[in-house]
């Protein structure tokens, strides 16, 4: 451990650094050493220092934030709205955020592009963008918080969620929504049920009225004004509802999986 | 004669001594100092993840590894931090030791007495006494601590508490808030470690008491 910690540049945040030399890896191995790489995160998670039995304390710190999502669960009133803002606030430029550069955002062809609707719903239909521009939609301008600190906020564009989880069926008493999405390594994330029946939770198709950009996610993405910005997926692929706690992309490596604000 | 000897002694140390810093005191003052450290680490691990100025915090002196560890870290400590504080305050209007030992703070005495600070000439006899600067960074360090936990609150839930943000002037006025109370109390941390080593005794006091 003491060589492989001279080996990193200081200032490369570790997490970010596997990450990078995962991409250059065969697909087939990749998702073995993420795992790996995972647990290897895991002792190096709490002070940066070598500390061999730090596993003990990440355990409990992985308690203390499934507490954490009860607590939050709890303090999530269903009907409070995240505040809303003139357009003349909005932050121009958007910024755009991934864990990876724009040149690799997935580039969705609408035409061939179909949202796939799983589990607890009546109709399991496909639905094609088309058939979902039909939808009533509704606007706002809501300030997007990123985990990371910084906020932005932006205009949105589309239909409420709990109104298209209405039309497809969906048991409303599922515990989760969990989305499937087209980024690189597979992003997914689950919204537990209240969330995605938060009036202002939003199945997305435009952004600053025009539709949404690659940047932004074409040719659909969630906005939940009352999560963080990582529990607003992009590029989504598919929906599941859901009683499985089935993870996420940023939940798995440590993010509170409530992330509400 | 011995035993006589024995309970003599005995006798000398069962004499009752002015206790200058009570139990509870030292518990919540110690159990905040561990879980300041630990926000404070596991802050600036945050705060490097999209910087509020042109500097980050140097990885040696954080806690968390990453941003998501850091997050586990202060969304931990902030339970400890949170209970502990709530205890003190309780505690101290209860027992009426913020009255007793904070008030009065006149401004003609924190200038007094910051001038025979500044020229060694202040009276550290009776540590059970606050000299009027004490009193003042004392219930300074109090006011920020409570701004710093209702500006975090703020920023952990600006949605379904945004009177709060709203009390602050927005989310992102909350988070210069945040920061520039850690500042002051690490800024108060200085200067209390600093005065806690030049007056030994003082340090004594608040781990046995007397």
């Amino acid at each position: 451990m003491g060589r492989l910690r001279k080996l990193l540049i200081p200032g490369v945040d570790r997490k970010l650094l596997v990450r990078d030399a995962v991409k250059t890896m065969p697909e087939l191995t990749r998702r073995r050493f993420i795992t790996a790489g995972t647990s290897l995160g895991a002792l190096t998670l709490l002070t940066g220092c070598d500390v061999v039995d730090s596993s003990s304390a990440e355990e409990l710190l992985k308690k203390v934030s499934k507490f954490n999502d009860a607590v939050q669960a709890w303090m999530f009133n269903p009907d409070a709205l995240a505040p809303t803002f003139p357009e003349s606030m909005i932050t121009k430029p958007f910024p755009f955020n991934a864990y990876y550069d724009l040149d690799d955002a997935p580039v969705i062809a609408a035409a061939d592009w179909k949202l796939e609707v799983r589990g607890l719903v009546d109709n399991k239909k496909a639905w094609t963008l088309d058939e979902l521009y039909k939808l009533p939609q509704v606007k706002q301008v809501t300030r997007h918080i990123c985990v990371e600190g910084w906020s932005a906020i932006g205009s949105w564009t589309g239909t409420p969620l709990r109104d298209f989880l209405k039309i497809i069926g969906a048991d409303t008493r599922a515990k989760y929504v969990w989305f499937q999405c087209a980024d690189k390594d597979g992003y997914n994330s689950p919204l537990d049920m209240r969330t995605a029946l938060h009036p202002q939770t939003q199945m997305t198709f435009k952004f600053a009225d025009e539709i949404l950009p690659r940047a932004y996610g074409f040719p659909m993405k969630i906005r939940v004004p009352t999560k963080l910005g990582f529990k607003n997926p992009k590029y989504v692929l598919s929906m599941e509802v859901t009683n499985d706690y089935k993870g996420g992309y940023w939940e798995d490596q440590g993010y509170n999986s409530f992330s509400g604000s | 004669m011995t035993s006589l000897a024995v309970s003599d002694h005995q006798a000398e140390t069962a004499t009752p001594v002015k206790v200058i810093q009570p139990v509870w005191v030292r518990i919540v003052h110690w159990t905040n100092a561990f879980a300041m450290i630990l926000m404070i680490m596991s802050g600036w691990q945050i705060y490097n993840a999209s910087p509020l100025f042109s500097f980050t915090f140097s990885r040696s002196i954080t806690l968390g590894g990453w941003l998501g560890g850091a997050l586990l870290w202060h969304f931990a400590a902030m339970w400890l931090l949170m209970v502990n504080g709530l205890t003190y305050l309780a505690l101290g209007f209860a027992t009426g030791r913020f009255r007793r030992k904070l008030l009065p703070i006149t401004p003609g005495g924190v200038i007094a007495d910051t001038k025979a600070a500044l020229t060694f000439k202040l009276s550290h006899d009776d540590l059970s006494k606050y000299n009027s600067v004490q009193k003042l960074l004392y219930a300074g360090i109090i006011t920020v601590g409570v701004v710093i936990v209702l500006s975090g609150l703020s920023m952990w839930k600006p949605v379904q508490l945004h009177w709060l943000v709203s009390l602050f002037g927005g989310y992102d006025i909350a988070r210069y808030v945040h920061f520039t109370c850690m500042a002051l109390i690490v800024a108060f941390l200085v200067i209390h470690v600093a005065l806690a080593l030049l007056v030994p005794k003082s340090l004594r006091a608040m781990i046995i008491g007397r």
